[in-house]
């Protein structure tokens, strides 16, 4: 497929797609100082230029699998953002019946594949999402996403070298946000050009600005497109950036004040409102109205998540096999 | 003299004080040093003994379990640190396959003299991949030995037994007990790495636990005690090698038996106590053994399941009345 053109609408579209999502990470911080949700909390605030631009690139059928920090990529597929609020309140409506919590939220309805709590464990799971896309024949192409860190891990190398092995139709993103926890990427290795570390493999690689959408979108779109041609995987080092701690008890000594503020100066949000307002997509009173609208989702929300019950003690045993009459041992 | 320290702060004791006595120990793992550790566990060790021996590394746990394994057979002694025991899962070919068999497998040539530590098992609302108690997976592997402390005083003193250990050691504590403080001597102590303690003495039933959870044991003992109940407590300290002797001997003194450990049931801990006791003390049980484990499901993240997944106090209550058949 072409590139599509980006329109007033799309441009519309990732303006309340981004504000909602932002929206939604700063109602979750709250909530969590209101200890209504509890554990650890990741929030994506900064990042949602990559998800804005992958999500145009793709289509209903394509499979999405990420790292904890996954609250508003599910949203963005299509989940009704009420179930994800839901699973970090710990509610039996949520998306995982209250057992995943904010590290693990999934939607098979929506092709969305978690969600995962170890760093780097979903990415062979990315690649195998692919190969079996292969094996049936499917179009359906993998975005397969991971922080900084995890390029670290094993499996990563593992994955990258077997994806191209059996050209699986795959885009491996790494959002590097600069930072695993207090670990800055320079800490990690003797060179901070994570891309590269495809051409060891010899696979398509590439840095991308993260924080503009319609630069990451052309690019990931390219990416997309091999995969769909059956002619393999990409990594994609999409450079991005957190404004928020890494969880909820992060004291942040490991970055200045005025680093947070130099990113924030290049705020995807704040990037697509330019465009809006300098090519008069829409007025001061239609984005107000945007924002009004996002508002009253959020709190739809967060109405429907504290309404929600709380799972049963015996519901802790509804989802551990497809066995409905599996012998677990009870003690005592 | 005694003076109240942190759980983390007798951590940190025991590392900095084997650091300062043996230029051979280091320290490695993600967040240890200019972070001061992901749970403030190694707070102030980068300051006083530099980059070379407190080594910060990137989210590469195989790697760096490996390379600490690689060293301890070229003469260093390793404290690899574990972020959790959750994440030495993608390490597990390292601590099972090297360190526990190289001294084997070489006839007595390479010894690994490494310490492995971090937090194990539950913390809260962390959902299943970051919930998980492997104290008894690691246990099961000859080659390796495994302690749990569940005070700053054990901490401390089973800590540097462990750093000075000639084979691999598992030094297994909780996040939920880093904040916890506790008596710990200003001199210098060890504790022998497999040796139970008697916490409380009582001769009506005995409880035996080790790790966080025995904090259910001490406030079931505290309930009982209301009526007139006196449970011994025993703190296992050790699951690697188990103390048989002193958990037999308590058993001959009350006959009856309530084992409470954070575990999944198959195979663990409890089911290995039971099995030595049918076999060693048939004759002194006035009741079946009880044990009170996780469910046999992984943990979940709600509020209501959590509690639902975890041994609470009152089950241990109820057991021990159960085995005094009280009820
Ligand atoms: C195997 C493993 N080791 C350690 C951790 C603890 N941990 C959770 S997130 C994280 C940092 C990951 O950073 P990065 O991959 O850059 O993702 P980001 O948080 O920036 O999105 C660490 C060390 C873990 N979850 N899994
Ligand atoms: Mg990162």
């Amino acid at each position: 497929m072409a590139k599509k053109k980006i329109t007033k609408k799309v441009y519309l579209q990732w303006y309340e797609d981004m504000l909602f999502w932002r929206k939604f990470e700063d109602k979750a911080s709250a909530l969590y100082i209101q200890q209504k949700i509890r554990g650890f909390l990741h929030l994506y605030n900064g990042q949602e230029g990559v998800l804005a631009g992958s999500l145009f690139a793709i289509e209903d059928k394509d499979r999405f699998i990420t790292a904890y920090r996954n609250h508003v990529q599910p949203i963005g597929r299509g989940v009704p953002p009420e179930k994800v609020m839901a699973e970090l309140m710990g509610r039996i409506t949520g998306t995982s019946n209250g057992n995943g919590g904010s590290m693990h939220m999934f939607s098979k309805e929506h092709n969305f594949y978690g969600g995962h709590g170890i760093v780097g464990g979903q990415i062979p799971l990315g690649a195998g999402l692919a190969y079996a896309d292969k094996y049936l024949g499917n179009e359906a192409i993998t975005l397969c996403y991971m922080g900084d860190g995890a390029v670290r891990q094993g499996a990563f190398h593992e994955a990258m070298n077997l994806a191209m092995l059996w050209t699986l139709p795959v885009v491996f993103i790494v959002e590097n946000n600069g930072y695993a926890m207090g670990t800055s990427v320079e800490r990690t290795a003797n060179h901070t050009d994570i891309y590269k570390l495809g051409l060891g493999y010899e696979m398509p690689c590439e840095a991308v600005d993260g924080m503009d959408p319609s630069k990451f979108y052309p690019v990931i779109q390219e990416a997309v497109d091999r995969a769909r041609a059956g002619k393999g995987p990409t990594l994609l080092e999409a450079r991005t950036y957190r404004y928020k701690g890494h969880s909820m008890s992060d004291p942040q000594a490991y970055r200045s004040k005025d680093e947070v503020a130099e990113f924030q100066k290049r705020d995807p949000i704040g990037i697509v409102q330019k465009v809006i307002q300098d090519k008069n997509y829409a007025s001061d009173e239609q984005l107000q109205e945007i924002e009004d609208r996002v508002k009253q989702k959020l709190k739809d929300c967060v109405k429907y998540a504290e309404e929600s019950e709380f799972p049963k003690p015996e519901n802790l045993y509804d989802d551990v096999y497809i066995q409905k009459d599996y012998p677990f041992i009870k003690t005592p | 003299m005694a003076r109240e320290i942190q759980f983390r702060e007798a951590v940190a004791e025991a590392m900095s004080e084997e650091m300062r006595r043996d230029e051979l120990v280091y320290l490695m793992g993600e967040e240890v040093a200019e972070y001061n550790g992901a749970y403030k566990a190694t707070k102030g060790m980068l300051d006083e003994f530099g980059p070379k021996r407190v080594v910060d590394t990137p989210i590469s746990e195989l790697g760096f379990a490996g390379v600490g394994v690689g060293s301890a057979m070229n003469g260093l002694r390793p404290i690899i640190e574990f972020m959790t025991f959750n994440f030495s899962l993608v390490a597990i070919d390292q601590i099972i396959n090297n360190a526990a068999k190289m001294y084997q497998m070489s006839g007595g040539q390479y010894n690994v003299p490494i310490t492995f530590r971090g937090p194990t098992a539950s913390a809260g609302q962390l959902g299943a991949t970051h919930s998980q108690a492997l104290e008894n997976w690691y246990a099961n592997t000859p080659g390796l030995k495994v302690v749990v402390p569940s005070n700053p005083y054990d901490a401390k003193g089973l800590l540097k037994t462990a750093i000075r250990d000639d084979d691999p050691v598992l030094v297994m504590e909780s996040e939920q007990m880093y904040g916890d403080k506790g008596e710990v001597p200003e001199e210098e102590y060890l504790i022998d790495l497999g040796k139970a303690r008697i916490d409380r003495e009582g001769s009506d039933v005995t409880l035996v636990s080790f790790g966080k959870i025995i904090k259910e044991a001490y406030q079931a003992a505290d309930e009982l005690a209301k009526d007139d109940i006196q449970a011994e407590v025993i703190d296992l300290r050790s699951v690697r090698p188990i103390d048989y002797e002193t958990v037999v001997n308590s058993l001959k003194k009350t006959n009856r038996m309530v084992i409470v450990e954070e575990a999944w049931p198959l195979g663990n801990i409890s089911t290995e106590l039971i099995a030595h006791c049918q076999q060693h003390a048939f004759d002194y049980l006035d009741a079946p053994i009880q044990r009170i484990n996780t469910a046999d499901t992984p943990m979940a993240y709600a509020p209501t399941l959590v509690e639902a997944f975890l041994p609470q106090a009152e089950q241990v209550v109820k057991a021990a009345r159960q085995v005094l058949y009280l009820d």
